[in-house]
């Protein structure tokens, strides 16, 4: 029986140490059935989040030998076994236990996000959108909330401003509703003041780790950023292109 | 003891799925202050993992669609079992609650008029199911979220509710604990709405998580609530059988519904032969004329790949038992012949997760498949009209609740199911909470439901709560699902009494801080009840209808086609009943006829 070595990052904030496991492999493992089977076999306190088993969810974040993955998604085959592969939390939030991260300043943000609008509010009309207008939208909307693209952004991660920009997930949230082709509402001044869109100089990490394989910096951010850009800088060619055929 | 935080308001929402968000959504409209308690974080429910799409009779493309027609294929698809009423605001209220999901934000697929585009599937005699790529459950529970979150949710994520708490025969709230440190919350609500979802992790291969206890189920019954067919469990025909760490995970019915095929090991297209007498009028004769339904959906009939769940998941059984199955005890299902841009354009979550996870080119070769547990059709009994349990104050909707699939589920039915009847569930929720003062809570209820939960923590040594699960999976795997008989059914009550009294010694390592063992110690529990309720209800029904077959009584009954199998709490012990299944008013009878 082939076995494989897992060193996981057990503790808290605080204070913490790696514990090695070794478990039995089976075909087409993954770093998730790992822990699992250590829970199930060794050690029932380890600590994880997961759901969905199929990288449907974004709950089982972590770093794999210093990537951030989803766990669920991270084939043990994939990875070099001769030597330990190490698990740690997510770096950018605080620590709960082992593996589980608090989160909650991210659910904190999305409560700020201007909702949609739409211009005849209160009709039951169906909307009538054509696919080639939405397919931008649904790209963002893609989005399973893992929150490895907040990791990995070097503003979050290693300056930790939380305070001064929302972070790339919120970029592409932010983007989503922007470009609904039937959405009314102005989020330009919010983007620069509250949201912090100039504050990202486009390095792209976030898109590097994005699982959904959304464009984050090209396709959500950099639009985002012309569009504020036009609107703070060149009045006329922004009120042009905030007028967004009916 | 006795050291709790407590959180007031008028409605407190058991889940966060589809059915408890869209729940919340309603109370609140209603002017309630609402609290929202799920067992994950928020936007991970069950929901997310949908896939198919939501069924609404919205006639985009094909426009001889309307509620009449939905209505009698679900009827149909439940083998006669399901309450008429709720079928019938359900097949009349889904369209407008998806245009509705629309203008809250959700982006459907289009059709070229720019309407949501729909799309074939199990059952469904048209193209009914709104649909984003196969990725619809995240975009509603998503939506849902959002718009919840903008009126001003107050959410308790990693909570888990551990009992219902009542003031004589009313609700007054209910008591959990946070995931995160153990620390006890009681919540003082005029009404409670259980939306908690289904449950199937009793079972080895499920395409259920970790969440899928059944708390619900056992919360209601609990606290005085019926049951309603609870031998109803959906196996969904196509579950991963290969590789291993794929095992149990859902292939959507999207794959047959655009043109996939289910092959035997001769490679015969073996649906063909299990055509029951009941769909052949819908369902094509040959090979050429399956071929052409792919792409002309008005003038050729649905191939048999798309007959309703229990048939296909029935007919892959006999495949296998008669020595025709895959390589690893399944059949092979194909869609390559459908051409890598189509498949990728139709499916691409799907490609992805095969080509990552299992090796498998979906757009090149076949996959292995075989029946996962899937659906519970069972569950809480509601008024269609309302939700409202027979237990003052509590409501129920969405899978925890039971009335609309019958003894069997359409594809596609449950979303929607979520946004009628969550609506539904939640309003009449906060008009009862407006409308009534708070009761009472009892500490006696409280200390007594902690200390049952702490109890694990303070033993020593003890049964390893894992251990029994793996147990329980095995018995219920290997008696309790597809195929069912008197003696395995009798087999597995046994065992799981023997687990029931093991339980009572499981003793768990560390503390109450995110404690996988501690919370496992807890949903044994859980889902030892649930198992029982099922395994007895399965002994009780002596025929085979929709999800449930019996080997030895493998013919539909018509007694049991007029009777619903109730269970209750009676002293601590369950007790079965059966009830008549309500009579359909003329009206309703000639669009089943018809
Ligand atoms: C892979 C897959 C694909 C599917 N595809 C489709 C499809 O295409 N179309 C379709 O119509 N249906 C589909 N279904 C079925 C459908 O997704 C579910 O029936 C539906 O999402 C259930 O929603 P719900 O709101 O009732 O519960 P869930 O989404 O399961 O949510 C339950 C909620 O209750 C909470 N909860 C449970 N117990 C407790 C407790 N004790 N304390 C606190 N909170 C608790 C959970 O945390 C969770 O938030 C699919 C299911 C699966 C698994
Ligand atoms: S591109 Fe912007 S948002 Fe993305 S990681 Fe870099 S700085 Fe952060
Ligand atoms: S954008 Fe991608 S990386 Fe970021 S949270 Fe969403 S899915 Fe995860
Ligand atoms: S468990 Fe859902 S993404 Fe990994």
């Amino acid at each position: 029986m082939a076995t494989v070595t897992l060193n996981i990052f057990r503790g808290n904030q605080e204070k913490g140490y790696f514990q090695s496991y070794t478990v039995e492999t089976f075909e087409g493992m993954v770093v998730l059935d790992a822990i699992h089977k250590i829970q199930r076999e060794q050690d029932a306190s380890l600590a994880c989040r997961w759901n969905c088993k199929a990288a449907k969810c974004g709950s089982c974040s972590a770093e794999i030998n210093g990537k951030p993955r989803l766990m669920c998604k991270t084939r043990i085959d994939s990875l070099p076994i001769e030597e330990p592969i190490i698990v740690t939390p997510l770096k950018t939030f605080p620590v709960i236990k082992d593996l589980v991260c608090d989160v909650s300043w991210n659910y904190e943000i999305a409560r700020k996000i201007p909702p949609l609008k739409l211009a005849d509010e209160g009709s039951k009309e169906p909307l009538r959108m054509m696919q080639e207008d939405v397919e931008r939208v649904q790209e963002f909307r893609k989005c399973i909330e893992c929150f490895l693209c907040q990791n990995v952004c070097h503003i979050l991660r290693d300056h930790q401003r939380k305070d001064i920009f929302f972070g790339p997930r919120f970029m592409i949230k932010l983007a989503a509703l922007e470009m609904h082709p039937l959405d009314v509402e102005d989020r330009s001044e919010f983007l620069k003041e509250v949201a912090g869109v100039g504050v990202c100089n486009i390095t792209k990490c976030c898109t590097e780790v994005c699982p959904e394989e959304i464009h984050i910096t090209d396709n959500g951010i950099i639009p985002l950023k012309e569009r504020v850009a036009d609107v703070y800088f060149d009045p006329i060619r922004g009120l042009l292109r905030w007028l967004k055929t009916p | 003891m006795n050291n709790y935080e407590v959180f007031n308001c008028d409605v407190l929402v058991i889940g966060a799925g589809g059915a408890g968000l869209r729940a919340c959504i309603g109370a609140m409209e209603k002017g309630a202050k609402v609290g929202l308690v799920t067992k994950s974080l928020l936007g991970k429910a069950h929901t997310v993992m949908a896939e198919g799409g939501a069924a609404a009779a919205l006639g985009n493309l094909d426009t001889e669609d309307n509620w009449e027609v939905h209505f009698r294929d679900t009827i149909r698809g439940g083998k006669f079992l399901a309450n008429w009423r709720t079928v019938e605001i359900f097949a009349r209220e889904a369209p407008e609650r998806i245009l509705e999901l629309e203008r809250y934000g959700a982006v459907f697929d289009r059709t070229g008029k720019g309407l949501i585009s729909q799309r074939a599937f199990g059952g469904h005699k048209y193209r009914r199911l709104a649909h984003v790529g196969d990725r619809t459950g995240l975009e509603i529970i998503r939506t849902l979220q959002d718009k919840a979150v903008s009126m001003g949710i107050f959410d308790y994520p990693e909570l888990t509710i551990i009992r219902l708490l009542k003031d004589g025969d009313r609700i007054s709230g209910a008591v959990g604990y946070r995931r995160m440190d153990g620390g006890i919350v009681v919540f003082k609500a005029k009404a409670v709405v259980l939306a908690t979802g289904g449950w199937g992790r009793m079972y080895r291969f499920t395409s259920n998580s970790w969440e899928s206890t059944g708390d619900g189920v056992v919360l209601a019954l609990r606290a005085g609530a019926e049951l309603k067919d609870m031998e109803m469990v959906q196996f969904h025909p196509t579950g991963m059988i290969w590789p291993p760490s794929m095992r149990g995970i859902l292939v959507t019915e999207g794959v047959r519904g655009d043109g996939g095929i289910l092959l035997n090991s001769k490679g015969e297209r073996f649906m063909f032969n299990y055509v029951p007498e009941f769909y052949r009028k819908e369902t094509a004769e040959t090979l050429e004329e399956a071929l052409k339904w792919v792409h002309d959906k008005k003038n050729y009939r649905r191939p048999p790949e798309l007959l309703p769940r229990d048939v296909v998941a029935r007919a892959i059984y006999k495949e296998v038992q008669a020595g025709r199955g895959s390589e690893h005890g399944g059949v092979y299902l194909q869609i390559s012949h459908m051409g890598a841009d189509y498949i990728r354009k139709r499916l691409p979550s799907m490609v992805d997760q095969f080509l990552h996870l299992g090796n498998v080119d979906i757009t090149k070769e076949p996959m292995e498949v075989y029946p996962t547990i899937h659906y519970t059709m069972g569950g809480v009994t509601s008024d269609p009209e309302t939700c409202a349990t027979n237990v003052p104050g509590l409501y129920a909707c969405g899978e925890v609740a039971t009335g609309l699939h019958g003894a069997n589920r359409l594809g596609g039915n449950s979303l929607s199911d979520l946004l009628v009847f969550g609506r539904r569930a939640g309003e009449a929720a906060g008009e009862y909470a407006m409308q009534n003062e708070s009761g009472e809570i009892s500490e006696s209820e409280i200390s007594e439901e902690v200390n049952l939960l702490m109890e694990p923590l303070r033993r020593e040594s003890g049964e390893n709560p894992y251990q029994l699960h793996t147990e329980l999976q095995d018995t219920m795997q290997e008696h309790a699902m597809i195929a069912r008989t008197e003696e395995g059914l009798k087999r597995a009550l046994e065992k799981i009494h023997e687990l029931k009294e093991r339980a009572k010694k499981i003793a768990v390592k560390g503390d109450t801080c995110f404690n996988p063992g501690w919370h496992q110690a807890r949903d044994i529990q859980v889902m030892l009840t649930v198992s029982e309720v099922i395994v007895r209800s399965a002994l009780e029904r002596k025929e085979s209808r929709g999800g449930h077959w019996r080997l030895d009584y493998d013919l539909e009954d018509p007694y049991w086609a007029q009777h619903n199998i109730i269970a209750r709490l009676e002293n601590g012990e369950i007790k079965l009943s059966h009830r008549k299944v309500p009579e359909m008013p003329e009206h309703l009878k000639k669009i089943i006829e018809g």
